[in-house]
C-alpha cells in the first residue's frame, strides 16, 4: 500500500483565471501555476481593453480630453477629471477660485467614498458576504443621486473644466451632502461590525497579500496599498491641492500590508473624507466658480447672444482647430485618487491640443505587484486579493 | 514650487556628475534634468541613495517621440519622474535615446515598478531595456508590428482593424 502511494504523479497545473471571470470585475487574464491548490507562479497578461486613450489625447483639445479622463476610471470620474484639470491648470499657471476649490474637494471626497464603498462592498461579496455589498450600494446611491443632481449624470460625469466648473452648484446642494454625511457614519459602521471582527472574513483576509513597506515603494504603489502597510503618504497633504490643506483630516495606515489591513484603511478613509465634506460644506465660499479668464472660460449665453466680444470668445473656444493655447514646456502634476496616485505629464507645444499626454494610473502600476501577492497563497486566496488590490480595467489598460 | 536657484538636487546632481548634465529647464516648478544616456543607471542610484536626497519612490516613466517638435534635437526620450517621500521634491530626469540606438539601461535594478512601466514604452514606442527580466509587449499583442504612440504612426491605425483575421468555424 505504501509503495502505491510513491507512485502517484503529481503534476504541477496551468490554470487561466480570466479574462473573463466573476471576480476580476473588468477583463485581465491571470494565468496560474499550480501545485494542488497553491500558486507556485503567477503571470499577468492585460491589454484586453486598450482603447489608446493617450493617443487620442494628442488630437483632442484639452477641454475634449475631459470625457476621456473619466472613462479611465469609471467608479471615480470626478477625480480623474478634477486631476485633469489640475493637471492643465499648472501648465496654464492659473488657479480656481476657492469656491470651485472646495466644491472640487466636495465632489472629490463624495467620489472617493463611493469608490471605497465599491471596493469594500465587491471585497465582501467575493468572499461570500452579500449583506455588506447591499448596505454599501444603497448609500453609493445616495451618493450618485447627488452627484446627477449637481452635474447632470451618474456616470462619467464630465463635470470640471479647466479653469472651473461646468456651471455652480444647483440651489439646495449643500443641504442634500450635509444630510448625506450627517447619516453615512451609520452605514461604516454597520459595515465594521458586520466584517471586521467576522471570524471568516479575518481568516479569508489576515495576512493574505502582504507587503512589506520597502517593497511597497519599491514596486510604486500607492493610495490604501501603500498605507495598509505601514507608509503615511498621502497627496492632499504631503503637496497639498484644491484647497486640502485647510481641511483638518488624519491619514489612516495599516501595519501587515495584507487585504485586511487595506480593508481597514479604506473604511477609515471613508470616515476622514466625510469629515472633510463637512468641514468644506460648512465653510464653503461664495464668488465665482470660474476664473476671470474669457480665453479659457466659456462666456454665458447671454453674452453670447447680445454681445460681438461674447461671441468672438465662444467662436474662439469652440470651432474647429481653436481654443485656448498652452505655453509651451512639460509638467507633471499628481493627485490622490481613490486607489493611489493619479499623475498626468502633459508636453505642451504652444498649440491647442497637447503635444504627448502621459497618465500614471494607479490601477496599472498598483496591478504589476500581483504575481508577487500571490506566490505562495491559496487560488481562493486570488480573489481575495484582486478585490482588495481594486483593480479598474478601464485605468489598467488606458 | 521649486526654483532652480537653491534645489539641493540640482546642486548636488551638478557637483557630482558634472560632464553627464545637458541641460536643466524649469517649468511652473517642475525642474527637468536632461542627462546623458550611459550616466543614467549611476545617476538614479545616487538620487535613490544620496543620504539627503532620498528620491525613493519612482512615480512614472513615460516616453516621448519628439519627431514634429522643431526645437528640440533628438527624437525619442524617456522622462523618469521622481519623487521624495523625506523632503516631499519631485524631480524630472530625461535622457534621450538615438534612432540607430534604440537601447537604455533598465532601471529595474532600483525600482520593481519599472517592470510594466517599461513594458509600456516598449509596447508603444519601441525602446528596448538593456537588463530588463521579461521585456514584451504589454498591451498589444504580440504580433503587432509598429508602436502606436510615436508620431509617425497615424491616429486611425494602419489598417490592422479591416486586416484583423478571425477563424471561421
Amino acid at each position: 500500500m505504501a509503495d502505491e502511494v510513491k507512485e502517484i504523479l503529481t503534476e504541477r497545473m496551468v490554470i487561466n483565471f480570466g479574462p473573463s471571470h466573476p471576480a476580476t470585475h473588468g477583463v485581465f487574464r491571470n494565468i496560474l501555476e499550480l501545485d494542488g491548490e497553491r500558486i507556485l507562479d503567477a503571470e499577468v497578461e492585460i491589454g484586453f481593453l486598450h482603447s489608446g486613450f493617450e493617443k487620442l489625447g494628442e488630437h483632442r483639445t484639452y477641454n475634449q480630453f475631459i470625457t476621456i479622463a473619466d472613462r479611465m476610471n469609471y467608479l471615480s470620474p470626478l477625480s480623474n477629471d478634477i486631476g485633469y484639470a489640475l493637471a492643465v491648470e499648472k501648465l496654464l499657471g492659473i488657479e480656481v477660485p476657492p469656491r470651485c476649490q472646495y466644491i472640487r474637494a466636495i465632489m472629490c471626497e463624495l467620489n472617493r467614498i463611493a469608490d471605497h464603498l465599491v471596493s469594500v462592498g465587491m471585497h465582501a461579496v467575493d468572499i461570500g458576504a452579500m449583506t455588506v455589498f447591499l448596505y454599501a450600494y444603497k448609500q453609493r446611491e445616495i451618493i450618485y443621486d447627488i452627484l446627477e443632481f449637481v452635474t447632470g449624470s451618474r456616470m462619467n460625469n464630465s463635470y470640471p473644466r479647466v479653469g472651473g466648473l461646468v456651471s455652480d452648484v444647483p440651489e439646495g446642494f449643500e443641504e442634500k451632502v450635509k444630510d448625506f454625511a450627517d447619516h453615512f457614519l451609520h452605514t461604516v459602521d454597520d459595515i465594521e461590525r458586520l466584517l471586521t471582527r467576522n471570524r471568516i472574513w479575518v481568516d479569508r483576509n489576515k495576512g493574505i497579500g502582504a507587503i512589506t513597506p520597502e517593497e511597497a515603494i519599491s514596486w510604486g504603489l500607492t493610495g490604501p496599498i501603500l498605507r495598509a502597510a505601514g507608509v503615511e503618504r498621502d497627496i492632499r497633504k504631503a503637496e497639498p491641492y484644491s484647497s486640502y490643506d485647510h481641511f483638518d483630516f488624519e491619514i489612516p495606515v495599516g501595519v501587515r500590508g495584507d487585504s485586511y489591513d487595506r480593508y481597514l484603511v479604506r473604511m477609515e478613509e471613508m470616515r476622514q473624507s466625510n469629515r472633510i465634506i463637512q468641514q468644506a460644506i460648512a465653510n464653503l465660499p461664495g464668488g465665482e466658480v470660474n476664473v476671470d479668464d474669457p480665453k479659457i472660460i466659456l462666456p454665458p449665453k447671454e453674452r453670447v447672444y447680445h454681445s460681438i466680444e461674447g461671441l468672438i470668445h465662444h467662436f474662439k473656444l469652440i470651432m474647429e482647430e481653436h481654443g485656448f493655447q498652452t505655453p509651451k514646456g512639460e509638467i507633471y502634476s499628481a493627485t490622490e485618487v481613490p486607489n493611489g496616485e493619479l499623475g498626468f505629464f502633459i508636453i505642451s507645444d504652444g498649440t491647442n491640443k497637447p503635444y504627448r499626454i502621459h497618465v500614471r494610473a494607479p490601477s496599472f502600476i498598483n496591478y504589476s505587484v500581483f504575481p508577487q501577492l500571490v506566490k505562495g497563497h491559496m487560488i481562493s486566496d486570488v480573489v481575495a486579493i484582486i478585490s482588495s488590490l481594486n483593480i479598474i480595467a478601464g485605468e489598467l489598460d488606458r | 514650487m521649486d526654483s532652480m536657484e537653491g534645489n539641493l538636487a540640482l546642486a548636488k546632481l551638478k557637483a557630482t556628475y558634472p560632464d553627464s548634465i545637458l541641460e536643466t529647464k524649469e517649468f511652473r516648478g517642475d525642474i527637468t534634468v536632461t542627462i546623458k544616456k550611459e550616466d543614467l543607471l549611476s545617476i538614479m542610484q545616487f538620487l535613490k541613495d544620496d543620504e539627503e536626497l532620498k528620491f525613493n519612490h519612482l512615480a512614472s516613466i513615460s516616453g516621448i517621440d519628439y519627431l514634429k517638435m522643431e526645437d528640440v534635437e533628438g527624437r525619442l526620450a524617456v522622462v523618469y519622474h521622481l519623487y521624495s517621500f523625506k523632503n516631499s521634491r519631485r524631480l524630472a530626469i530625461k535622457t534621450f535615446v538615438s534612432e540607430d540606438s534604440l537601447e537604455i539601461d533598465s532601471v529595474y535594478s532600483l525600482w520593481k515598478t519599472a517592470d510594466w512601466q517599461e513594458r509600456e514604452i516598449y509596447d508603444l514606442f519601441g525602446i528596448t531595456f538593456k537588463g530588463h527580466p521579461l521585456l514584451k509587449r504589454i498591451f498589444l499583442p504580440e504580433d503587432f508590428e509598429g508602436h502606436p504612440l510615436r508620431k509617425d504612426y497615424p491616429l486611425k491605425g494602419r489598417g490592422e482593424r479591416s486586416r484583423f483575421d478571425y477563424e471561421e468555424r
